[in-house]
């Protein structure tokens, strides 16, 4: 096949189907739930979907998002700009992407998907001959937050006592909004910019990969608070918390929190 | 699980409470962004909303042989159209308004008096949400708003979502956001 038949192919499997380990914690999550809540109906419908996407093809959220490739270095030459745009304009006019991606001075719409900086296309330092795309949509980037510590308005400071305040402030602050229970990606550190950078990043680790002791102590805390599936309460807030850090400058301190939604899109493919 | 059906009858929408799951059969319209500003700047809308309902969702829709086939059709965020709900409901008599996240107090109250509720559909289930709709029955502004913000008429049959925020001024959101504040508090102090 094709690379560009196989990236179009990347798109699809990306955009209807959830990677196993993000399906399998919402699975556990509703098992946790009592039968007839709001928090079950919820999760029982964002199961129902995940089937029926995977089955149809189709996508499982209709914010088909953001669009980020991560591309092996190694794959440079073949795996070009042209030929992942190429692609992406396929896969929209397919139906396996909304057109989804606009003009932020003149209000017009790309109907391709493709412009300058979109899709978003990072060649990265792995070895291994891979493509992953994540597709993040925009209902749960608006909810992802940056800190600057200290932080008097929630009492945070310089230690990772106020790293934690940052953490479950964010949290609280997102509620349902950004489509939970969602994900954190964390970067403690950093400049304005690698933090958020960094911060996604953290979104490409699997759910079930071993967690660190402040992951879990955040991860726990998160889901005491009761803010569950959509925000209409549960035990299930977040399915995940993934924490990086990054040096600072001593005049900085930042703290960035990239949220993501249950519909943690994500896909990897070896050429 | 209560039946709602178009026209939507207000005592019936005014008999449901925070936290009744619902499915809902009929047409409903889809409004974001752009068509919420174009009603705020005066513009004209063709569609009766009267006993109606508008539905905040930006689908993915393409033209396969001559007809528009629905992809995904899930909800998006309403906290957007904050500024502008109040006075739509006030003016066209809709009884439901389906979205995601909730909606602030002006809505609400304004939801009590003209008898609307909020019913939360799950963000992001665009499958599940698309195959509730049997029909795309026309659309409107496509030109002008683009594919995602027009204005699309969608016969749906048991589309299925809880109602969040009622006609008594109760929202499981500011419950849960009162409830949650105060959690976090406690694990703070201690």
């Amino acid at each position: 096949m094709k690379i560009v038949d196989r990236i179009v192919e990347l798109v699809k499997e990306t955009s209807s189907s959830l990677p196993e380990d993000v399906e399998g914690a919402l699975r556990r999550a509703l098992r946790r739930e009592t039968k007839g809540t709001p928090a079950s109906v919820v999760l029982g419908t964002i199961l129902d979907n995940c089937r029926l996407a995977r089955k149809a093809g189709t996508p499982l959220c209709q914010d088909t998002g953001t669009l980020t490739f991560f591309v092996s270095g190694s794959l440079r030459r073949r795996v070009t700009p042209d030929a992942i745009r190429t692609a992406v304009a396929r896969a929209t006019s397919l139906g396996y992407l909304r057109r989804n991606c606009i003009d932020s001075v003149t209000g017009r719409s790309y109907d391709d998907n493709c412009a300058v900086g979109a899709p978003v296309i990072r060649y990265v330092d792995i070895p291994e001959p891979t493509v992953t795309l994540v597709m993040k949509g925009g209902g749960s980037e608006n909810m992802s937050r940056q800190y600057s510590l200290p932080d008097s308005a929630i009492g945070a400071g310089r230690d990772m006592a106020g790293v934690r305040k940052c953490l479950l402030d964010a949290v609280l602050r997102t509620q349902g909004y950004g489509c939970a229970p969602g994900i954190l990606g964390v970067c403690i550190g950093g400049d304005r910019a690698t933090g958020y950078e960094v911060a996604k990043e953290q979104l490409l680790r699997p759910l079930d990969e071993k967690s660190s002791a402040m992951e879990k102590k955040i991860l726990d805390e998160a889901n005491s608070l009761g803010i569950g599936p959509m925000g209409l309460g549960g035990r299930t807030t977040l399915l995940g918390v993934k924490i990086a850090s990054r040096p600072r400058v001593p005049a900085s301190f930042f703290v960035t929190v990239a949220y993501m939604c249950w519909a943690c899109r994500r896909r990897s493919m070896r050429i | 699980m209560t039946k709602l059906e178009y026209p939507f009858d207000e005592r019936r929408i005014r008999a449901l409470k925070a936290g009744d799951a619902v499915s809902i059969t009929g047409i409903v319209h889809t409004g974001r962004d752009r068509f919420h500003k174009h009603f705020a700047d005066g513009g004209k809308i063709a569609v009766d909303f009267r006993d109606g309902a508008l539905y905040h969702c930006g689908p993915v829709i393409v033209r396969e042989g001559g007809e528009w086939r629905v992809k995904a059709a899930g909800p998006t965020t309403s906290v957007r159209e904050n500024p502008y709900e109040p006075a739509f409901i006030a003016s066209s008599g809709v009884r439901v308004i389906i979205g995601k996240g909730g909606m602030d107090d002006a809505t609400l109250a304004a939801m009590k008096k003209y008898g609307c509720i909020y019913v939360q559909a799950v963000g992001g289930a665009a499958a599940v949400s698309a195959a509730a709709v049997k029909r795309v029955a026309g659309v409107d502004f496509l030109d002008e708003f683009g594919a995602a913000e027009a204005c699309w008429h969608l016969e749906v049959a048991d589309f299925r979502g809880i109602v969040a925020m009622d006609t008594h001024g109760r929202s499981l959101f500011a419950d849960v956001a009162r409830s949650s504040a105060e959690c976090a508090e406690r694990l703070l102090k201690a």
